[in-house]
């Protein structure tokens, strides 16, 4: 356990009996007292996460925007100050690196939020791509921590916290150096969660402060610290992808549904070729969207279509808000028609499933 | 936790109630306080077979799915079929609500079972 890294939080965590586990190298709860309950407090009060181990890469420099332009699917150069775009680095063959958040402060100066599980990746493929670049890249995962406040009270509870008006960050927007008490943070309307909520970045030092004012703020409404476990379900329920399910260096952005996300039409980008060519000759696999009939479909397990086998499920639950067994799938495109039948292999049995829309739940941004 | 004392118990937190040649199996609240919110509960078929420590059925939390063993040899006679739609009881009252009832193959291996007082500082150890 000793080679295991603690957020700033780490305390917070234990002083409110979570139950701590191994995540990606970090040591976070993925449930406080229960599951179920942080995730119903994000959709109908707030919920509040720590995110500290997520990571944070700077890129700045007189060819930033060209260099991110080229490195990312999605299209920067249509982008404002403040703004942030949601892309992916994809390899030649349109394999995903990782999903990340683009955050522009200036054409010179931008901020990019990676997965935990894949910074030095990240780093390294940054650092090996911009050779033809004037930029500097540097990574300050470490020095940075995050929460994340979820939920349709989640502004009314933040706003209790700073003079900032916070209406004034709409939605896929930031501001920095907004004050909470005499903390400077960095503010963004972003989440994971398909509610409408907020992202706060400041310094390691002073996180537990921002915490520990949230859950003040946040008493009379019921706002909870909520777990890795709840942050699953709840991006699930929103059809919102997780590297290393939906995506992963063997599957592209298309087959995952996100080619919003994925601006063919501009100039060169690092992948963009196989993309093409993968639109043009039409999708051989996409991931779909299933019921089944019984018990719970998990991460890995088999898909069929009669006696052969089509894919495999992605990610699975019980929705907690539906009350659904429900799952996503990465399958063979002929079979993926809303209405098919498919069977699942969860351990031993064949359960029965059927193919929905992804749009499990309605999502409430804040837009 | 609670425990009963006119019951058997294994390591592995189940119980069992012994009637003669048959035996009705569940959870301890020891196993359901562990596992959580209990969302789905995959039991076996009337006349499937198992042997002692063979999963015989699977408990599921959102997050997990624990495999329940069978404390001793035996063929299934009947399964609660109120868990297939409420698989909370378990959580509600883990030795109201019982997964299965065997008829047992093999009787002399009751000895092999352990006493509430046993149980009781097994689990102590454990956490």
């Amino acid at each position: 356990m000793s080679n295991l890294k603690r957020t700033a939080l780490y305390e917070k965590h234990v002083e409110s009996n979570g139950q701590i586990i191994d995540f990606a190298g970090w040591q976070l709860p993925v449930q406080y007292e229960s599951l179920e309950a942080e995730h119903n407090v994000v959709r109908n009060v707030a919920g509040m996460f720590d995110v500290s181990h997520m990571g944070e890469v700077e890129v700045k420099g007189l060819d930033a925007l060209n260099f991110i332009q080229n490195l990312v699917t999605n299209d920067v150069y249509t982008i404002e100050n403040n703004q942030i775009v949601y892309t992916f680095m994809c390899y030649e063959n349109g394999g995903v690196v990782d999903d990340l958040l683009v955050y522009k402060r200036n054409n010179n100066d931008f901020l990019l939020v990676i997965n935990a599980s894949n910074i030095s990746k990240d780093y390294e493929w940054m650092l090996e791509n911009s050779k033809d670049y004037n930029v500097e890249i540097i990574n300050i995962s470490d020095s940075i921590s995050e929460i994340a406040i979820q939920g349709p009270k989640a502004e009314e509870i933040l706003q209790k916290t700073t003079e900032f008006d916070l209406s004034n960050i709409k939605f896929f927007f930031f501001e920095q150096n907004i004050k909470i008490g005499n903390i400077d943070c960095l503010i963004s309307r972003t989440g994971y969660t398909g509610e409408d909520g907020f992202e706060i970045y400041t310094n390691n030092n002073d996180i537990a402060i921002i915490w520990d004012a949230l859950l003040d703020a946040g008493k009379e409404e019921g706002l909870l610290p909520a777990g890795l476990g709840a942050r699953d379900t709840l991006r699930f329920e929103a059809s919102l992808p997780l590297y290393g399910n939906e995506l992963s260096n063997e599957i592209t952005p298309l087959e995952a549904g996100l080619g919003f996300f994925v601006k063919l039409g501009k100039n060169d980008f690092i992948g963009k070729n196989a993309l093409v060519k993968q639109k043009t000759e039409g999708l051989k696999r996409k991931i779909i969207g299933f019921e089944i009939e019984k018990g719970i479909a998990r991460h890995g397990f088999e898909v069929y279509a009669g006696d052969n086998k089509i894919g495999f499920v992605t990610t699975g639950y019980i929705s907690p808000t539906l009350g659904k067994s429900i799952g996503l799938a990465l399958i063979d495109a002929k079979y993926a028609t809303i209405g098919n039948e498919i069977n699942i292999k969860v351990r031993k049995k064949f359960r029965t499933a059927k193919i929905i829309s992804k749009r499990f739940y309605k999502k409430n941004y804040n837009k | 936790m609670k425990t009963i004392e006119n019951l058997f118990y294994t390591e592995d937190h189940e119980w069992i109630k012994i009637e003669g040649n048959e035996a009705l199996i569940g959870i301890t609240d020891y196993a359901q306080h562990k596992l959580g919110s209990i969302v789905f509960i995959d039991l076996p078929e009337e006349d499937d077979e198992f042997e002692r420590n063979e999963s015989f059925a699977v408990a599921e939390s959102t997050k997990a799915a624990s495999d329940i063993l069978m404390p001793l040899d035996g063929t299934i006679l009947e399964i609660n079929e109120d868990l297939d739609d409420e698989p909370g009881l378990v959580n509600e009252d883990a030795y109201k609500n019982w997964f299965v009832k065997i008829s047992i193959s093999d009787t002399s291996q009751i000895d092999d079972l352990i006493s509430d007082k046993q149980y009781i500082e097994f689990c102590s150890k454990e956490d």
